[in-house]
């Protein structure tokens, strides 16, 4: 390359201020190599694009050096204004000298010199440039979504509204996730149920959307635009196709007196069973765990003991075929939306180093309750058809304590972070309680009360001025059970005295925490996950819903802790990202990508495991009879990010970055000793 | 298993019947106890209460002559030792500048290698032991484990046990032939050192306390430490004073709890030097089995 041009850009004052622009157009004008070089006040304007152009083609220039601004700000500008010149866009490259000297700097001789360097630097670069061409990669226009809560459910009917394929995979047996166990809702009480089965129905019935139900994800492989996914569709027992959802099967099961997951324990249900009425699909699942007629087939029996549900089946759906199937699909996007759990208190958390909360007796008094049991105990679909009964006799209670932050918070026992909703769904307990018990006393403990959100804070004092919640600022130091009431021990830290309350039930809303097994479902689309198994989006502003991986986005309580509004928010927002992808055929992709030289390759594989994207591959190098000669990497240009990380790691010097080659960056570095 | 054994200024003088029953109970549970020679006091709360340094470097002195005299691990009987001990421990295994700092006050080498463990964590790790020795059913005794504030706390220096849910006392009691029973109180309190400065606090603590436990159907109540033992025992009296009839409650060591399950002798383990009389439980806990009294309590076993 012999015929390159400068255009040196004052910025107006940004950069002429503190460094001369004409003196650097002048020395750049000298280099070898360089034919024309010129100043202008402000290069990205169109006259200044206008004048590249004019010089391009009047002075039959092969490279441009813009000495401007980052090539974050205007790389993409001045590489259209030279491919609309006719020469290849990554034969223009950027010498930033407002970033890196102009601004930082206030001695306008030594500015300027350093200005001139910066140029010759790149200048050099220039000269070892190669064309290149944008990479073009088909698309797959068919989304997966992977969580069938409120978030998956949105997810996919957007996209599928949209027009494109949707295959829904959800874990259990219905969709729906959390939101089909509430009760009500914040900040508007409506019926939780009511807004979400419709909903559920429609993905049901819809004709771009294939619910995988029961089925988990096994292993993704492929990159953006296409993606090979590998399905478990776990065995249900049963026929699928012949199930008229009659619900005979479940009526006829001996087996009655399970702890119900929907009811969050409190209610019970058959080995045979519909999680709720309003399940979707529709179709029973058999608890391979408690049924008698399973654990004899797995043991090997000759004899059953059970199988009313088959002689109760009019339609012999229920064929007792307990493997599981494996399936594949192929899709251009992924969207998580595996949700959240909560906290489980006083149980086992030393996998986890939590320490739990022993002093509040959740698990040992009956009468001590999580959020979620308090909104099936409040639900009308719930175990006590909404009637508030508590659990240990059934009594009304007259006296409910909630306690706010149990985990959250909390960095000694618990989790540093705010769970974000409990302040709202405690607020919503007291209501729905007061609403049902008028002359009932609902007492809030909390630390702050974070109610941050359009309405929120109108709900939160809705609750204490006009539903009569008695709301103490303070922790509860102990819970215990003293004959039929709960004594609650706790401080109140505005009047500064100690305060003892005897509760008929106590409510604990406990943390949101990630979904268990997050983390090797985010091993396998390679996406990364923070300490507590939350998905990384991509960035915390920008780029809310896209994770670090191409093609994969994220949504709802899987990324942090979210209500519902945020949940479908995200929703939408990856869904029409996910449209976005798919709104053409082919995707185009920079191309300063890694290349491996398969000669000098010795396939050490370093850059294998350094790889953060999943990118290198093994490729084999055979010879004409087909007798493999080596094992050498090779780079999948659709993955790769160009991050370089595997251009630094090769001992060999057998990767390059195009357009970051060796030889240009060692070319840009020796110019500034001249 | 051969244990370095720090008395503190208590085992030889208010808590002797808590060392002579962890002497008569060693043996058969197959523990040679070795008193450290050159002790000195733990700085209990004074030290730390005055200069932190000091508060470290006192219970380092003793780890670092624990370390000298060949122990890996060493027994801290008392509560408020075993408190400092593995707090220093904790603190200079976390801070080496801390660790160089102190190694270069007590003049001798420390390397911070040795383990301190509390009556109740030596004998949670002796349970397979003392079931297998044990030779008394109690009598199906009801008793009450108590744990007081530093036995299990804090739990990043403990961290043998819960701190707010312990069972390690429990699944003692019922390896040594004992019945636990479910009581409310065995992480309050008992007042402590306040004992001699506001005697009423610590009387109105201590009542609670065994009210809770009486209420649960304890016959006894079992302790850790000496501190606990003695506002348990000694201001017993003054308790009952306002109440209708004396509480009775004998407190007895762990030690001596599992030395009757282990059929020693009531003499040997010091049982005759308590304040609140030992004698009606040590009678029951002593009776020869009826015939038909076989407890079906289920055992209570932690992982």
């Amino acid at each position: 390359m012999s015929r390159i041009g400068v255009f040196v850009c004052h910025c107006g004052e940004n950069i002429g201020r503190t460094v001369d622009a004409a003196e650097v157009a002048r020395a750049s004008g000298n280099l070898p190599g360089v034919a024309h070089a010129t100043d202008y006040k402000y290069m990205c304007s169109d006259p200044g694009q206008a004048l590249i152009k004019q010089a391009v083609a009047e002075k039959k220039l092969d490279g441009v050096v813009v000495a401007a601004c980052s090539p974050h700000m205007h790389e993409k500008t001045f590489r259209r204004a030279t491919a609309g010149a006719g020469v290849n866009p990554f034969l223009c490259e950027m010498a930033n000298i407002r970033e890196h000297c102009s601004w930082i700097h206030e001695n306008r001789p030594a500015a300027t010199a350093k200005a001139i360097d910066i140029t010759r630097s790149i200048v050099e670069k220039l000269k070892r440039n190669a064309p290149l061409e944008p990479i073009r990669i088909p698309v797959e226009r068919r989304a997966l979504v992977i969580g069938g809560g409120i978030a998956g459910i949105q997810a996919a009917l957007d996209i599928a509204d949209g027009g494109r394929e949707v295959v829904l995979v959800e874990k259990g047996p219905s969709i729906g996730g959390h939101m089909s166990q509430l009760s009500e809702t914040f900040p508007t009480l409506d019926c939780s149920q009511c807004i979400l089965t419709p909903r559920m129905v429609e993905v049901y019935q819809h004709p771009r959307i294939k619910l995988l139900a029961y089925s988990e994800v096994e292993a993704v492989e492929g990159y953006i635009g296409n993606f090979n996914v590998t399905i478990r569709r776990k065995a249900r027992g049963l026929d699928e196709t012949k199930c008229n959802g009659c619900g005979q099967c479940q009526a006829s099961c001996p087996q009655k007196k399970i702890p119900s997951e929907f009811d969050a324990g409190l209610g019970k249900r058959t080995a045979i069973y519909v999680p709720f009425p309003q399940a979707v699909p529709n179709i029973p699942v058999i608890d391979s765990g408690h049924c008698a007629r399973w654990k004899g087939i797995v043991k090997g029996l000759k004899k059953f003991a059970c199988g009313k549900c088959i002689e109760a089946c009019g339609r012999g759906a229920i064929t007792f075929d307990l493997e599981d199937k494996i399936v594949t699909e192929k899709v251009g996007a992924v969207v998580v939306a595996t949700g959240f759990q909560l906290y489980e208190i006083g149980r086992d958390h030393e996998a986890d180093g939590l320490k739990g909360y022993g002093e509040y007796g959740y698990g040992r008094i009956p009468d001590v309750i999580d959020g979620l049991q308090f909104e099936r105990l409040a639900s009308a679909s719930g175990p006590t058809a909404g009637k508030l009964q508590r659990p240990s006799d059934g009594k009304e209670p007259r006296t409910i304590v909630f306690l706010q932050c149990v985990g959250s918070r909390d960095p000694a026992k618990g989790i540093e972070y705010c769970s974000k909703i409990c302040c709202m769904y405690v607020a919503k307990h007291t209501m729905l309680y007061r609403h049902k018990v008028h002359d009932g006393r609902a007492v809030v403990f909390y630390m702050d009360i974070r109610a941050g959100g359009k309405g929120y804070e109108e709900f939160v004092r809705r609750a204490i001025e006009e539903d009569g919640a008695e709301y103490v600022r303070g922790r509860v130091s102990r819970l215990e059970r003293d004959g039929d009431v709960v004594r609650v021990q706790g401080f109140d830290t505005l009047s500064g005295e100690p305060v003892t309350i005897d509760a008929d039930l106590v409510v604990l809303a406990t943390a949101m925490r990630s979904q268990p097994g997050i983390e090797a479902l985010a091993q396998k689309l390679s996406v990364s996950y923070d300490r507590h198994g939350f998905i990384n989006e991509a960035h915390p502003k920008l780029r809310p819903v896209e994770t670090n991986t191409a093609g994969i986005y994220v949504a709802g309580a899987c990324q942090a802790p979210r209500d519902i509004p945020d949940s479908v928010a995200m929703a939408s927002a990856a869904a029409s990202k996910v449209l976005g992808l798919f709104s053409n055929a082919e995707l185009e992709r920079e191309p300063n990508v890694a290349r491996v030289d398969e000669a000098t390759c010795a396939g050490c594989f370093h850059c294998r495991r350094v790889c953060a994207y999943g990118a290198v591959e093994r490729k084999e190098i055979r010879d004409k009879k087909g007798n493999l000669v080596k094992v050498v990497a090779s780079v999948n240009r659709g993955v790769c990010q160009g991050c370089g990380t595997c251009q630094a790691t090769c001992p060999g010097k057998s990767v390059e970055l195009e357009g970051f080659t060796d030889p240009q960056i060692y070319a840009a570095i020796n110019a500034f000793q001249g | 298993m051969r244990l370095g054994y720090f008395p503190g200024c208590s085992l030889h003088a208010t808590a002797r019947e808590c060392e002579e029953s962890l002497r008569a109970i060693a043996a058969p549970l197959g523990v040679e106890l070795v008193e450290l020679d050159d002790w000195a006091c733990c700085g209990a709360t004074s030290a730390h209460a005055t200069n932190h340094l000091l508060s470290v470097a006192l219970p380092a002195r003793t780890l670092a002559l624990a370390e000298q005299q060949g122990f890996d691990t060493v027994l801290a009987p008392c509560a408020a030792c075993y408190a400092r001990l593995a707090s220093a421990r904790h603190e200079l295994a976390r801070d080496r500048s801390a660790l160089e700092r102190v190694a270069a006050i007590l003049e001798r080498p420390f390397t911070n290698a040795v383990k301190v463990v509390s009556i109740a964590e030596l004998l949670r790790d002796l349970t397979p032991r003392i079931r297998e020795q044990a030779r008394r059913p109690l009598g199906g005794a009801r008793v009450a484990a108590y744990y007081g504030c530093l036995l299990v706390r804090p739990t990043e220096v403990s961290g043998f046990d819960d701190a707010e849910q312990p069972s390690s006392m429990e699944t003692v009691i019922t390896a040594a032939g004992g019945t636990p029973v479910e009581w409310r109180r065995k992480v309050d309190c008992c007042g402590a050192g306040f004992s001699l400065s506001r005697t009423g606090s610590v009387i109105r603590l201590g009542r609670a306390i065994l009210e809770d436990a009486k209420k649960a159907g304890a016959e006894a109540i079992a302790v850790g430490c000496p501190m606990c033992h003695s506002n348990l025992d000694l201001r017993q009296k003054a308790m009952s004073r306002t109440m209708p009839e004396p509480l009775g409650l004998p407190i007895l060591y762990l030690s001596q709890v599992v030395g009757l399950g282990l059929g020693l002798e009531p003499s040997s383990l010091g049982l005759g030097r308590h304040f609140v009389g030992t004698g009606r439980f040590v009678e029951k806990a002593t009776a020869p089995p009826a015939p038909a009294a076989k407890s079906d309590e289920p055992r209570k076993e932690v992982a």
